[in-house]
């Protein structure tokens, strides 16, 4: 049976959601140029913005990508402050000396920022201007990865829905998949498509400008990441046709996604058993091996990249794990339902932040494991409890059957590791 | 607005964090939007503190504004004074909310609070993050300092300490020690682990000690003109240094002082002939502008090395880093763009650079070996040892930390006799180095050509120039381009190169 059933005990989709407002320990949207950046190997993204934008940057890379960033912050100034006729002609003299100095930048994003976006400098208008002034070499697109608008993981629905209205028109009944996936996950992905019989596949973002993405009313699009609301909105309204799944996290969520785009494609059992049975296996064994270090034991997930639902999901259904509470930025019932769906009941779901209540919350149920951002990691390690940083669950290749047991793998190592470490006495 | 891809500072309420942070007892209200909260994980990780920082963000959304982000100030005020109960806060807005002009300082005033409650004017867009740490320490001495008689005994307070130093948690450590071998108790060391209390009561001290000018030159100048407390102008940083500097304090109290040297190693440790092979490497330093005048010093006077030049990324110690430059022989670099200092770095082709965390990195693309000797910090200068740079222990450290980088002494003459020995050939770094592997660097960088006279190696001297091994091969290059250009060359042969390195021979 490839599609999982729901819990007997009923699944999450129609529990109260707790909502809260308050502080926010999350990042903003521009944190997805870290990655976005890396995935698409011909693309600038050029942020309108502070000194803290440079910064957070900067600090959320970790390690500085000295390599060749293909990012960088047009810092405001008091002087753009004054006058806005000022910050168009700023914007132009900027990139013009950027592609002078990069002739290898084929598309550029400019990303709007909180400061750019309070003092409503118009990227849209300038984004237009210049992608007339250096088309056809560049193309210039813009978004907002400003905090007042978008939280983590939204930077990067912006900057894929900024594509989707440019995309070329195509009437080919194609498959889309949507989400920056690591290249070594992606062509994992493509591999196993292929092999069902499913060629004319298509992604989005594509590694490079001039490959071939298009859609159109045949398009089917699925989405990888659950974080995409906007990118599926602008889709919807080019004519594409979602295919709703689980996300494609642990042998469960890859085979109910892969299984909703063999429906879809008509691809037979048969074909479908032959091609998943093996990588499917050895998911299964290599879960196992993780998961025996986390059966019974609970997990509490602060809100951080909208990741949080189809993982507890894997942690609760594939690795025995028990849910206190699953935290989400944001909640969309048509991207989060299936796996809401899946999730057994018991868990206290949340949507929003206000972290000292939250903290109350974790501190009163002492989790086995806290998945929470790296500004709470330390100070709650300090305090006992067991934590895994959130943010590598987005920077790691976690996708599809060969990664299920590395996902597995890093819930369990921060477990692992509180076991190991003995600094008492010999008695 | 100004193109800029690595930054050396942060924007200043970086800094006010770093004060806070480094404090106890204290809270910052933030005004500002969702992921400025970013700057924790600057502490949480890269210092490994095991508490948050003590600041709260008032957290508004593109659909607060307009309405009523002033409320939300309000009640992220109300709320964190109850829950964290502070003996004083901060308050200020970040970038973004500094644009609402919500004025969190004056609001903050309104209510009422029975604690001390110091508003923060800290220009975003102007402003940067030492200037943010130098100016909150500023207001909180000023807000909370209290006249008050002085203590019996000579005591003194230490100055400028944050969280996210470099190395100052060891450094406080160090030089409280040092004065108290020299009869000086310490009253308060602030900002950091101090508390507002602490603060309180620095009036009573009869002198302080300025170690980071950076982020406590204003306080000391506002407590030596408003509470008439002399403070310290020497930094402590090296053997020559520490001695001026305990002079200066014996000064300033009138005593004559006489400090225990029986653990200071480096004068003998630089001395010693191994250390012969030192002498007149040529490095590059670049930081913030005390620590590298500082460094300059320890470089040329203490490990013999020469000066290739210097430079620093804050321009408010612009004056007086030109001033030694000058002394030094050298142009100052004064800039925040970090391609200037890496195209100024490949330029002067240096054998070592002492600098940042971002010159780390320039040395890794340009094979120069780096020791970091300033902020901006990374996990790896949070050491878990004891590691001053400061005082005499500090001496010693900084002697370990500048031959570290090197290939040591007859390694390097191995490496020359056998310079294409499978094992020891010059590509594969010192060998006391992880990644020691026979795998090519990254060939010599061309230097740049600059206007017309660029000059045309013969590929018979490319290739002997290959031959010099690589921590002085760039060092080679530039010389016999020099001598050539000198005696009006414009091709390069072997003899070219032997007569460059005849005349430079020293």
């Amino acid at each position: 049976m490839n599609v999982p059933l729901p819990p007997q005990s009923g699944g999450c989709r129609t529990a109260p959601v707790l909502k809260e407002r308050g502080q926010r320990e999350v990042f903003c949207g521009l944190t997805g140029i870290i990655w976005l950046h890396r995935k698409m190997q011909d693309a600038f993204f050029l942020v309108v913005g502070s000194r803290t934008c440079a910064h957070l940057l900067q600090s959320a890379a970790g390690v500085m990508i000295f390599a060749e960033p293909r990012f960088g912050t047009a810092i405001l100034e008091e002087t753009d402050l004054a006058g806005m006729a000022d910050a168009q002609q700023e914007i132009d003299r900027e990139v013009a000396r950027l592609l002078e100095r990069r002739p290898d930048i084929r598309q550029l994003f400019l990303v709007g920022s909180c400061p750019s976006e309070v003092i409503k400098i118009d990227l849209q208008k300038a984004a237009e201007r210049l992608s007339q002034t250096h088309a056809p070499h560049v193309r210039v697109l813009n978004y907002s990865g400003s905090g007042i608008e978008t939280t983590f993981t939204e930077g990067e629905d912006a900057c894929l829905a900024s594509m989707v209205p440019v995309l070329p028109e195509t009437e080919a009944r194609e498959l889309l998949v949507v989400g920056a996936l690591p290249d070594v996950v992606e062509d994992q992905m493509l591999g196993l498509l292929g092999a069902m019989g499913i060629d004319n596949v298509r992604c989005l973002p594509a590694r490079r400008i001039d490959s071939e993405t298009a859609v159109g009313p045949n398009t089917q699009f699925i989405l990888a990441q659950p974080f995409l609301g906007e990118t599926h909105a602008a889709l919807v309204r080019r004519g594409a046709h979602h295919i709703a799944a689980p996300f494609p996290f642990g042998d469960e969520g890859t085979t109910a996604w892969l299984q909703a785009i063999a429906t879809e494609f008509g691809v037979s059992p048969a074909t479908f058993a032959t091609v998943t049975d093996a990588p499917r296996a050895r998911a299964r064994k290599a879960i196992a091996q993780a998961a025996e270090h986390l059966g019974g034991k609970s997990v509490f997930f602060f809100p951080d990249s909208q990741l949080e639902i189809p993982l507890a999901r894997f942690l609760t259904r594939e690795c025995g794990m028990t849910a206190i509470e699953v935290g989400s930025p944001y909640i969309h019932d048509t991207i989060h339902g299936p796996d809401l769906d899946l999730l057994p009941a018991g868990p206290q779901i949340s949507e929003g932040q206000d972290v000292e209540l939250q903290l109350d919350r974790v501190r009163a149920a002492r989790p086995d494991l806290t998945v929470c951002g790296l500004g709470l990691a330390n100070p709650l390690e300090a305090e006992g409890l067991a934590t895994k940083w959130a943010i590598e669950l987005v920077f790691t290749p976690v996708h599809f059957y060969e990664q299920a047991g590395d996902l597995a793998g890093l819930f369990s190592r921060p477990i692992r590791r509180k076991g190991l470490l003995k600094m008492e006495a010999a008695e | 607005m100004k193109l800029t891809v690595w930054t050396y500072e942060g924007p200043p309420h970086v800094g006010a964090m770093r004060v806070a942070t480094g404090m106890k007892g204290l809270h910052y209200v933030l005004h500002a939007p969702q992921g400025d909260t970013y700057a924790d994980l600057l502490f949480t990780m890269i210092e490994r503190r095991d508490h948050r920082p003590p600041v709260t963000y008032t957290t508004f959304q593109a659909r607060d504004l307009g309405s009523d982000t002033a409320n939300l100030f309000k009640t992220a005020c109300q709320e964190a004074v109850d829950r964290f109960q502070p003996q004083a806060i901060i308050v200020g807005s970040s970038c973004t909310a500094e644009l609402i002009q919500d004025d969190p300082g004056g609001m903050a005033e309104t209510m009422d609070f029975d604690i001390p409650v110091i508003p923060l004017e800290l220009p975003s867009y102007s402003r940067k993050e030492n200037f943010g740490a130098d100016e909150t320490f500023f207001q909180i001495v000023k807000s909370l300092a209290k006249p008050q008689a002085r203590t019996e005994r000579v005591t003194c307070n230490i100055l400028g300490g944050t969280a996210l130093g470099f190395r100052h948690r060891d450094d406080i450590q160090e030089i409280t020690a040092l004065l108290y071998d020299l009869g000086i108790e310490v009253n308060v060391a602030a900002p950091l682990d101090a508390t507002p209390a602490d603060i309180a009561r620095m009036p009573a001290a009869h002198l302080n000690v300025l170690l980071y000018p950076e982020t406590g030159e204003m306080a000391a100048r506002w407590l030596e003109k408003n509470h008439d407390q002399p403070f310290t102008k020497v930094i402590p940083l090296g053997v020559g240094a520490t001695r001026d500097f305990i002079a200066e304090v014996g000064q300033i109290i009138g005593r004559e002082l006489q400090a225990d040297e029986s653990r200071l190693r480096l004068p003998w440790w630089s001395a010693s002939v191994d250390s012969t092979y030192l002498t007149g490497k040529r490095v590059f330093l670049f930081g913030d502008g005390s620590h590298v005048m500082a460094m300059a010093r320890v470089a040329r006077d203490e490990m013999g090395f020469e000066i290739a030049g210097m430079g620093c990324f804050n321009r408010e110690m612009a004056r007086p880093m030109r001033a030694m430059a000058k002394e030094y022989g050298v142009e100052a670099l004064i800039t925040d763009d970090y391609l200037e200092v890496e195209q100024t770095i490949e330029a002067l082709s240096p054998e070592m650079i002492m600098g940042t965390q971002m010159e780390r990195h320039i040395g890794k693309r340009l094979g120069i070996p780096c020791a970091v000797i300033s902020a901006p910090v990374h996990v790896q200068d949070f050491p878990a040892r004891y590691s001053p740079v400061m005082g005499f222990e500090g001496a010693n450290v900084l002697f370990d930390t500048l031959v570290h980088p090197l290939v040591m002494g007859l390694e390097e003459h191995l490496l020359t006799m056998f310079r294409d020995d499978f094992e020891f050939h010059d590509a594969a770094g010192p060998s006391h180095h992880g990644g020691h592997s026979p795998q090519p660097v990254e060939a010599d960088p061309a230097p740049a050509p600059t206007g017309t006279d660029v000059m045309v190696w013969l590929a018979d001297a490319e290739k002997e120039l290959k031959k010099v091994p690589f921590f002085v091969r760039g060092k080679a290059r530039r010389n016999t381009e020099t001598y050539a250009t000198e005696q009006g060359l414009s091709q390069i042969s072997i003899d070219v190169l032997y007569e460059a390195k005849a005349h430079y021979a020293r």
